[in-house]
């Protein structure tokens, strides 16, 4: 061969890139796509991905136990590092056991791209072995998704899913590929050429806009900032820009469950979580407030209680990047649409824009914070200690001040001590705190912690657990040991399924139907068989050394907190109430115990 | 205490409980397979209306569908649906064609009348005035089509009924911009 032959066909080569089966496709646009680290499960119609991921090590598999949990791990990864979280299963029950996960992920707009295999394309609508229309099914519970009807359109629909799964509002994208197009050959779409519909159009940020907000912020005498799951899903930079805004403005903040961490719990304005079990202060101030500026939170149910008398006198400023959620169950007064970020620095810049011109008198807030002392006074989160049990709140605490100063990141699952975990865990920083908000999926938090612990290695990964929520996914116990992801899990055990047992309590005059957990597994036998190391604490005295020794452990932890059984989480905005009308504790008023009577305990 | 349901805003409120009414949406959306499964699943899902339902691509090149739904809500309801319809990935634009001044809507129904003597000229008659044609005549019955907007074609319907009125097919409501410029 001549010299300018050979460079003749090196010049092709370069031009036609040699085809690649569908499996290879897809593992090199997911490497574009900056992916490390897959959830999954093999199974017959993933096969041939499953063989390409065993060709090259680029790409860390983790192998869960069960399709759930590998959509929850890939949530945990996502909310913790930012970046989009990626789930593998296969097709038929590989699919469905991944729907909870998807519509999770939907709910709390969780960046996660989850491929499933499909039987072949001419066996699909035959009812053929492990067949079931994921595309149909997976509908109503993902951002969109695809079925991959040729190889030559997996590699730009791979990059198109990562594109919807974390621009706008994000969430989860699926891919169903059918077993024969992972054979198939074709040619790569790189990442800049391939298509990527427009469907992510933020309106540029009217400055009329903003200056009406700043009108409103600089003339409001009770203000509250109102913060959610958007402030965190747009990045570091919009909590650092929110907490600059706090400063300037000196109004307080509350969040919802899903933006804790957004602001600092130790900062002075911090008026802690509202809604459901949210503190009195937050609660009274979003009722009684002239001024809300909601940023990147959508007045869900459990923040709103009643819709006629939620924060009947105020104006109502939305931040959303989602159209859909502004005036969807609260009329809004001024709805602005976009990333929370840009639109908190907009407002930012035109807030020190004004006061430089004329300052604004702060003295109209001191009314404002005099009644938020007052509010505070009430110690909502106060309980009454007990010197032999474990009371719940008190294991939180306690698991809080040891972690203090240690690089924690924290899931939970779903119920009691959920809400709990929220009210006495302090989030100082975001992406710490990963929580099932929306779907209230309990067995979320242990598989999620694995991703959380994936994303980060050395961190302390706690999953705060409940006793019946931690059985829903317990089987991801094993995943733990195989891939030495040492999660900590912490049972707060009341052998009930707690929050059940409080509404039925409070709701249904005491009738405690199937909510107690009779023949609980010896959960510290359990780990063991698992080959993690199982610990239990049942009295105050040793709780504070139990949780060192848990901390200390360099292996998976199931952790058998034994707590009184019979306690309530208060406050509590009965369903259907209003902000302003909380149940508190018991008898318990706050006044009663001193800071040093519950240290004592 | 009694709580205050009236907005303080200085600002035009977009959401009121104003009364329910009919709208026409027309969606323009990408023609992929599922695009009219979302869109529909979308209205079951959320708890909103679905009167009348036209889809067929309009634009080969650009593979656009066009699809007009013919639902009721409020206002506020209305603005909700516009919402979510946008955020579906294959939408490319929502347009509320109850609300633009300078939209055509079209409906075409096919109606059977079964009747005799007096009735059967007093049918074509009325036929001849809503410029309707007969498609299919027989000794005792007339399959009329008749085009123009659901107001004209309800009016053509209710006069038909006591002139042996069986049966109608009607295709739901279609729509336009009026002008030179295109959706």
């Amino acid at each position: 061969m001549t010299g300018q032959a050979l460079q003749k066909e090196k010049e092709t080569k370069i031009l036609t890139p040699a085809k690649k089966p569908g499996a290879e496709l897809l593992l090199d646009a997911l490497e574009e796509q900056g992916v490390d680290i897959i959830f999954g499960y093999p199974g017959g119609a993933v096969l041939p991905i499953y063989d390409a991921i065993f060709k090259r090590d680029t790409i860390r598999h983790v192998m869960v136990r069960h399709e759930q949990g590998a959509l929850h791990a890939a949530e945990g990864y996502a909310r913790s590092t930012g970046k989009v979280g990626v789930a593998l299963v296969t097709s038929g029950p590989g699919a469905t056991n991944a729907v909870t996960g998807l519509a999770d992920a939907l709910l709390d707009s969780i960046p996660v791209v989850c491929i499933t295999g499909q039987v072949a394309r001419p066996l699909i609508g035959t009812d053929a072995f492990q067949e079931c229309d994921t595309i149909g099914i997976t509908r109503s519970c993902t951002k969109h998704n695809y079925l991959v009807e040729s190889p030559q359109k997996l590699s730009t629909l791979v990059h198109e899913a990562f594109h919807i799964a974390r621009n706008g509002r994000p969430g989860p994208v699926l891919i169903d590929i059918p077993k024969d197009v992972q054979f198939e050959e074709a040619q790569y779409t790189p990442r800049d050429e391939a298509r990527k519909r427009n469907c992510i159009v933020l309106p540029e940020i009217k400055a009329t806009q903003i200056e009406m907000a700043v009108d409103l912020m600089r003339h409001a005498r009770r203000p509250v900032f109102y913060t959610g799951g958007g402030v965190i899903n747009a990045g570091p930079g919009a909590s650092e820009t929110l907490r600059a805004m706090a400063l300037e403005t000196g109004f307080p903040v509350t969040s919802t469950l899903m933006g804790l961490g957004a602001f600092p719990a130790s900062d002075p304005q911090w008026l802690g979580m509202l809604g459901m079990h949210g503190s009195v202060e937050a609660n009274s101030a979003m009722h009684d407030c002239d001024l809300m500026i909601a940023i990147g939170a959508r007045f869900d149910d459990r923040v709103t209680g009643r819709l006629d008398a939620f924060s009947p006198n105020s104006r109502k400023i939305h931040i959303d990047i989602d159209r859909s959620s502004i005036n969807k169950n609260v009329r809004i007064d001024l709805g602005i649409v976009g990333d929370a970020g840009a639109i908190m620095t907009a407002l930012v810049a035109e807030w020190r824009k004004r006061e430089t011109q004329e300052k604004s008198d702060r003295d109209r807030l001191r009314a404002w914070w005099t009644q938020i002392g007052k509010w505070r006074a009430r110690k909502s989160f106060c309980y009454e200690a007990h010197d032999q049990f474990i009371k719940p709140q008190y294991a939180i605490e306690r698991l809080y001040h040891l972690t203090r100063g240690k690089d924690v990141y924290v899931t939970t699952e779903v119920g009691q001590h959920q809400m709990w975990a929220a009210q006495y865990f302090q989030f100082d920083s975001p992406n710490r705190w990963m929580t099932s908000g929306g779907l209230g999926t309990m067995g979320y938090g242990l598989p999620a912690a694995l991703g959380v612990q994936a994303a980060h290695p050395g961190a302390l990964v706690i999953d705060i657990a409940g006793d019946a929520s931690v059985q829903m996914t317990m089987q991801e116990m094993s995943t733990a040991v195989q891939h030495d992801l040492p999660i900590k899990i912490f049972i707060v055990n009341n052998a009930y399924l707690g929050m059940v047992r409080q509404w039925q309590e409070l709701l249904h005059g005491g009738r405690y139907s199937h909510s107690y957990s009779d023949s609980l597994p010896d959960f510290v036998k359990l780990a063991e068989a698992y080959g993690g190391v199982g610990l239990r604490a049942t009295t105050p005295q040793e709780l504070d050394s139990k949780i060192e020794e848990m901390i200390a452990v360099n292996k998976p932890v199931l952790f058998d907190c034994v707590v009184t059984q019979e306690e309530n989480v208060f406050p509590m905005i009965p369903s259907g109430a209003a902000h302003n009308e909380m149940l508190m504790g018991g008898a318990v008023t706050g006044d009663e115990i001193s800071d040093a009577g519950k240290a004592l305990v | 205490m009694s709580a205050n349901t009236q907005s303080q805003s200085v600002y035009p409120v977009t959401q009121d409980e104003g009364e329910a009414a009919e709208a026409i949406i027309a969606v323009i959306v990408d023609n992929e397979p599922g695009v009219l499964s979302r869109v529909v699943g979308l209205f079951s899902a959320r708890g909103y209306n679905i009167e009348s339902l036209t889809v067929a691509e309009t634009d080969v090149e650009k593979h656009t569908s066009r699809i007009t739904v013919l639902t009721n809500g409020t206002p506020a309801k209305i603005e909700q649906i516009k919402a979510q319809l946008g955020r579906l990935v294959p939408v490319r634009r929502v347009i509320d064609v109850t609300a633009e001044t300078d939209a055509l809507e079209r409906e075409l129904a096919l109606i059977k009348v079964v009747n005799n003597g007096d009735h059967r000229v007093e049918a074509m008659r009325l036929a001849d005035i809503f410029r309707a044609r007969a498609l299919d005549t027989t000794h005792t019955s007339f399959v009329f089509e008749v085009t123009g907007t659901r107001e004209k074609i309800n009016a053509f319907i209710d006069l038909m009924k006591p002139l042996g009125l069986t049966e109608t097919s009607r295709t739901g409501v279609l729509s336009i911009r009026r002008g030179v410029e295109s959706d």
